[in-house]
């Protein structure tokens, strides 16, 4: 069975503000795209960066993050800790490999449904362009150089020495580095 | 009855790990009076034969340096595992890729064309690579495969403790022997130290603010540092809050900054990523601007924040990096 890929889109959204906004874009039977997950935390301060790598890792194509604008924080310095991790783990993202577009910061009021909409909209269009990222397919496919790893030693082993029977002559010769 | 058997491997490391055995110092005749070496191939002679003619867990412990390139490492890694009871990851090599790790940000093909083609010290006009084996003078010599992904010793195979440190600490060592000794074991996966931050044991913790704002970032040979006040405080990374305690704070006490050898503790599942939430919260500025011109001071976050734990960090790798068939 193969399924048409659509983008997975992961959003952390602050309680105060973002996911208020996507409450309101709800009640006002706003329509966006259907491909984003929302994970309600308190405060964008709360989003660990482990917590978007982990997304990533566990097949995200992309990851939202939703804070009140400056000035606006429930918590009065969260939003800011987030944008100042946000910055460092952008560029951190883009040595590591994974496009800049994916990771996204948007400052959302409660009032701004719309917001929610577009940038919801948005984001999953950019992915849409920029195809899977597909890291747990990109695990498995490292973890497959070593996928026949004790069988082969059984196998030498076995083949080798230790048992009765005289070992096969060796026509190879191994370096040990 | 017979004593103990302990094997010493090494793979994908420095010779560091092997010297803080040598560093046990007069500790070490303690340590051999009630254990026999099997294998130790930096120091004695051994062959890989014996090790594949012993039963099945007749080595009570293997304690195996290093991290996972080569198929010779897996299949050492393998056989070792087979062959002994407890298979320890010794050092940051084994336990989080180390410093070989940091290969993981470049193709088998970056790598394999920089060290024979491209690095400016080479004498190689043909440009010769190493191959899988090749035919010379009737004899047919093998070389190990050199694999695309640096892996710690638990990608590969089962691991039943960690010791960390880059190196480990002869008195981390020794107690990790007492414990196997005595039979004292804390549960399997456990890394043989203290689970709490380096902060908890250095001299300079009473001297860090409970606020630090970070007007910028200095690197160590960016300024002469105050041997006793914290380093963030001074505005220099430190990867003490995110590092695992248990080295006696050997770095900070020789005036430089941790930069985290021992790994994260038991709550962090991905050291780089916690630190860098620690540092960057703590930054004064709050426009893009200002931020960004702090941040300017850490030139390298995969290179600083994941020094020793690359292949163990959540992303492992670049991700955009392709995988190149064996063979070549």
């Amino acid at each position: 069975m193969t399924r048409e890929w659509k983008p997975r889109l992961v959003a952390f959204f602050c309680n105060w503000c973002t996911y208020t906004a996507a409450d309101l874009a709800g009640v006002s039977r706003l329509k966006y795209a259907p491909n984003v997950r929302v994970i309600r935390l308190m405060c964008s301060g709360r989003i660990d960066p482990q917590f978007i790598l982990e997304a990533l890792a566990k097949g995200a194509d992309g990851v939202l993050i939703g804070g009140c604008h400056p000035n606006d924080c429930h918590y009065v310095e969260g939003n800011y800790k987030m944008l100042r991790r946000f910055q460092l783990l952008k560029r951190m993202l883009q040595d590591m490999g994974i496009e800049e577009q994916r990771v996204r910061l948007e400052w959302i009021s409660a009032a701004e449904g719309d917001k929610v909409r577009k940038v919801v909209n948005e984001m999953t269009e950019a992915l849409q362009a920029l195809g899977p990222l597909g890291l747990p397919g990109r695990f498995e496919e490292w973890d497959r150089e070593v996928e026949h790893l004790a069988a082969t030693v059984q196998e030498k082993e076995a083949a080798g020495c230790a048992c009765g029977a005289p070992a096969e002559p060796r026509d190879t010769e191994v370096a040990h580095v | 009855m017979s004593k103990p058997k302990v094997a010493f491997y090494w793979c994908a490391s420095c010779g560091g790990c092997e010297e803080t055995v040598v560093d046990l110092a007069e500790d070490i005749l303690g340590v051999v009076e009630k254990v026999d070496i099997v294998l130790w191939p930096v120091a004695m002679d051994f062959k890989y034969q014996d090790i594949e003619a012993m039963a099945d867990k007749e080595i009570f412990a293997t304690l195996l340096n290093g991290a996972i390139r080569t198929s010779e490492q897996e299949e050492m890694a393998a056989l070792l595992r087979r062959k002994s009871q407890f298979l320890i990851a010794y050092g940051a090599c084994a336990q989080m890729g180390g410093i070989p790790a940091l290969a993981n940000q470049f193709s088998r093909d970056q790598i394999l064309e920089f060290n024979y083609e491209k690095c400016p010290a080479l004498d190689n006009p043909q440009k010769t690579r190493p191959t899988l084996s090749l035919q010379d003078d009737g004899r047919n010599p093998h070389l190990p495969e050199f694999r695309n992904v640096v892996r710690t010793l638990d990608q590969v195979v089962d691991v039943d403790y960690y010791i960390p440190g880059c190196p480990p600490t002869p008195n981390l060592t020794k107690a990790a022997f007492e414990a196997l000794l005595s039979g004292n074991l804390p549960p399997k996966g456990a890394v043989i130290a203290p689970d709490i931050a380096l902060c908890d044991e250095c001299s300079r913790k009473a001297t860090k603010p409970t606020n630090v704002a970070f007007t910028e970032f200095k690197r160590p040979h960016q300024a002469l540092a105050d041997p006793d006040l914290c380093f963030l405080a001074q505005g220099m990374v430190c990867m003490g809050p995110a590092t695992r305690s248990g080295c006696g704070a050997a770095c900070t006490s020789g005036n430089m900054p941790c930069t985290g050898c021992f790994g994260p503790t038991s709550r962090v599942r991905d050291q780089g990523a916690k630190i860098l939430s620690s540092l960057c919260a703590n930054i004064e500025a709050r426009d893009e601007d200002g931020i960004n011109q702090t941040l300017a001071g850490i030139p390298d976050p995969v290179g600083t924040f994941y020094r020793y734990g690359l292949a163990k960090s959540i992303l492992r790798r670049r991700v955009d990096l392709n995988m190149t068939a064996s063979g070549k």
